[in-house]
């Protein structure tokens, strides 16, 4: 549904004034309306950056479990599915911003300039599923301990 | 106090807008003209803003109460409650499919009447909606939290549940009552054979006293009170000072049992019936009465499971009026008297003297002098009759033809409905003096003050609820939805703001201020939660198991697919349970489900929850199946193939997305 809004914002951000297409306008007209913070890393809860040191495998675990249960249903690794290929996305993006855009999905499609472009190319506004700060965090561990490029 | 005296005769032209009537063009050139006083702008709502009230109003014969806002008049939502619904398969899946249980087997449908908000001091507390089926005597409570029917509860002994679902102060009893009265087995029991014509010898009213758990809203018949055969109307519980106190009309006091509209108006008078529940209860709960044996219903949604069940009860205790010595009297009314209500101070009782033109007004004070003083003229099966003149306050007169109901505005101020007459009428509960009236089109029914039947109506507004809509909206063939029409009554006239069309024939409403209920909602159900038997947390999880003929499909639904997609090994002859269980957790975000041929319905799951839908296919085939529920911009693409194939295939159970099987 929430998509279906948005790609009617993109036709008609000109001549509406709802708070969407307000939003959707706004991303779409320039990007510097952002923080350099949030281009760098998203917008949502997490404010502030998010650092990560050694992997933390236990933490890795618990965030596969979450994944498996709330995101496989659209993501796999190693391949595009529903949405994009997860498996080296800690190397594009920063903790904080793969959080953002797992708690705020809508928010980050309608705002940031790269999400938007993602809702472009694959379609389905990606869902919210309700998962929580540390459960986001989790599931960064397990995207780091899957990345080849992960250093410890 | 008496204000008999003090009554002037108004003018009031009640005999020409009766006249009117036979011609409805003559009452649409008399139309306010609303738009040129501002009215547009009281009902404005502006694009993303939210109406002041919520109006529940029953829906009559669709058997479900429809949600209007107050004061766009915009239909917001309808909620299923005795009608099977297919939006989302209300009724129709296994989850819901028990709330419509009742000893005469699955009734589908109902007549809705009275919506009446649980309270809580006599206020209204924004948890619960109660409402009855005339019909097949049922009571249903509605949770406000979801907009969802969370019980049902079939009353037993009893015939045309009418003046139903009325409830108390702090809603600890909700009332059914028997407008028909039957005939029951001595003891008390099942539907009884006897001659119709032994009505008066063998055939039986009955009130029933639901009981009301505070904490989860459960309901529980109580006790029951056997009463002579009248036709028992309409009903109020007592406020304030008169909170103790259940009010009932009644007519057929004749005891007709055929040709009810002329032999049933034969006596000068009827009866208002006042019971003290506090009393009647205590005494029930000594153990006086009989338990009965009887059979009926109870059926109530399990919350963690979201899944309805039923329970058969088998027992009921029933009381004989001789045993409530001091809790039960009948006060002799006007002829064939409808709507019996409470003022908000308790004190006063009005009731619509249908086939007059006066509205009747009984003081609290009077009744219980006369109770202290044992006025009493006669006794009717164990139930002492009050002297009339002793319990009379005032009747104010000039009311119009065919006064039905009135409502409060806390401000000193009744307002009756006018059937006849097509009117609204205002007078003063102080010196039933009549102050101002306006026509309705046309011939309404129940009128509603928002809190109208609280100790703090919030006035503001009234609503009339008309029996007749005829030229009001464009014409829909024969039949078209009612129409309302939405008052300001906070100056000195009655202003009338707006029209509104409205499903079914509401027989009553009732408005909430939206900030008692907007905050509460339930936007998604939380899936880790979710403890329906046959859930399926993830998609790793989805499964097809076939256990004889039956097969259990345990599908997952998300943006844009489901899983599985493909399933083969379905034969002709299974019985095919779809276990659909949407893993969204966002607001507004359902999926459907629906596949052809489907001979039930096709079902709507909400974000978190499972939904069952049984399929029996009869031919061999492929048959696709799709989410109804527009969802994404793939939406289109969420689909998929069940391939039945014939009962004596050997094709194995096989099924998956996004593999070839």
């Amino acid at each position: 549904m929430l998509s279906i809004i948005s790609w009617g914002c993109s036709s008609s951000s000109k001549e509406s004034n709802n708070n969407q297409s307000a939003q959707a306008a706004s991303a779409q007209a320039s990007s510097s309306g952002l923080t350099s913070f949030q281009q760098e890393n998203g917008i949502g809860p997490i404010k502030k950056e998010v650092k990560v040191g050694k992997l933390d495998q236990k933490l890795a675990n618990k965030g596969k479990n979450i994944f498996e249960s709330k995101c496989s249903s659209c993501h796999q690794l190693g391949k595009r599915y529903v949405g994009p290929d997860l498996k080296e996305v800690t190397s594009r993006r920063t903790p904080a911003y793969i959080m953002n855009m797992i708690m705020n999905p809508s928010g980050m499609t309608h705002k940031h300039p790269e999400a938007r472009k993602l809702l472009a190319k694959f379609a389905t506004q990606m869902a919210d599923m309700n998962v929580s700060k540390d459960q986001a965090r989790a599931i960064v561990e397990y995207f780091r301990s899957v990345n080849p490029d992960t250093k410890n | 106090m008496s204000f008999n005296k003090q009554l002037k005769n108004i003018l009031t032209g009640g005999i020409a807008l009766l006249l009117a009537m036979g011609t409805f063009s003559g009452c649409s050139s008399s139309n306010s003209k609303a738009g040129d006083d501002g009215a547009a702008e009281q009902v404005y709502v502006p694009p993303g803003k939210h109406d002041e009230f919520y109006s529940f109003m029953s829906g009559g014969w669709t058997g479900n109460v429809s949600v209007y806002g107050i004061p766009s008049g915009r239909h917001l939502y309808t909620i299923p409650v005795f009608s099977q619904d297919p939006t989302d398969g209300y009724g129709y899946t296994e989850e819901t499919k028990a709330l419509l249980n009742t000893s005469h087997g699955s009734v589908p449908w109902g007549d809705t009447h009275h919506v009446e908000p649980s309270k809580t001091d006599g206020l209204y507390d924004g948890r619960w909606i109660f409402v009855n089926d005339r019909n097949t005597p049922r009571l249903a409570r509605i949770n406000l939290k979801s907009f969802r029917t969370d019980e049902t509860i079939e009353i037993p002994n009893t015939a045309g549940n009418h003046a139903a679902s009325f409830t108390s102060s702090n809603s600890e009893y909700v009332s059914a009552m028997s407008e028909y009265s039957i005939p029951l087995d001595k003891p008390l029991g099942n539907g009884t054979d006897v001659p119709i014509d032994s009505y008066a010898k063998n055939f039986k009213g009955m009130c029933t006293m639901v009981k009301v758990d505070q904490k989860t809203g459960q309901m529980s018949v109580d006790f029951q009170i056997e009463l002579p055969p009248f036709d028992y109307d309409l009903g109020r519980f007592g406020l304030g000072v008169s909170k103790d106190w259940i009010f009932y009309t009644d007519y057929n006091s004749e005891k007709a049992h055929t040709m009810l509209e002329a032999n049933a108006s034969q006596n000068d008078k009827d009866f208002v019936l006042a019971i003290n529940w506090k009393k009647a209860a205590k005494i029930a709960h000594q153990g006086k009465g009989k338990v009965v044996s009887t059979e009926y219903y109870h059926n109530i949604v399990d919350p963690k499971t979201n899944w309805a069940k039923s329970e058969i009860k088998q027992k009921v205790r029933v009381l004989q009026p001789s045993e409530l010595k001091g809790a039960i009297y009948f006060m002799p009314g006007p002829k064939s008297p409808h709507g019996i209500n409470v003022s908000p101070s308790g004190e006063y009782i009005s009731i619509g003297g249908k086939l007059s033109s006066t509205v009747t007004v009984y003081s609290l004070d009077n009744m219980k002098k006369a109770i202290a003083n044992n006025d009493v003229s006669e006794t009717i099966d164990g139930i002492p009759v009050l002297d009339f003149k002793n319990v009379e306050d005032e009747q104010v007169k000039k009311a119009g033809l065919g006064p039905l109901h009135v409502e409060y505005d806390g401000k000193g101020y009744g307002y009756n409905s006018a059937f006849i007459s097509s009117e609204v009428v205002k007078w003063s509960l102080k010196t039933g003096k009549v102050v101002d009236r306006h026509p309705t089109y046309y011939s309404i029914g129940h009128l509603t003050v928002p809190g109208g039947d609280t100790r703090k109506p919030y006035g503001k507004y009234l609503i009339g609820l008309n029996k007749i809509t005829k030229d009001r909206y464009l014409p829909t063939g024969p039949e078209m939805f009612a129409g309302e029409q939405l008052f300001d009554i906070t100056g000195d006239r009655m202003k009338l703001l707006l029209d509104f069309p409205v499903e079914g024939e509401p027989h009553n409403a009732t408005e909430l201020p939206a900030s008692l209920i907007d905050t509460n909602q339930v936007k998604y159900y939380d899936l880790d939660k979710n403890q329906n038997p046959y859930v399926t947390r993830k998609e790793a999880d989805a499964k097809v198991v076939r256990k004889g003929h039956r097969v259990d499909v345990y599908m997952t639904a998300i943006r844009s697919h489901f899983v599985p997609d493909n399933i083969e090994g379905i034969k002709v002859g299974d019985e095919v349970h779809f276990h659909v269980t949407n893993l969204e957790q966002e607001w507004d975000i359902p999926h459907g489900f629906a596949l052809m041929g489907m001979q039930n319905s096709g079902i709507l799951i909400m974000p978190g929850e499972t939904r069952s839908i049984v399929w029996k296919p009869k031919k061999k085939g492929v048959y696709p199946f799709y989410c109804t529920d527009f969802c994404s911009a793939l939406h289109q693409e969420m689909q998929g193939y069940v391939r039945v194939s014939p009962s004596n295939s050997k094709v194995k159970i096989a099924y998956g997305t996004n593999k070839e099987l």
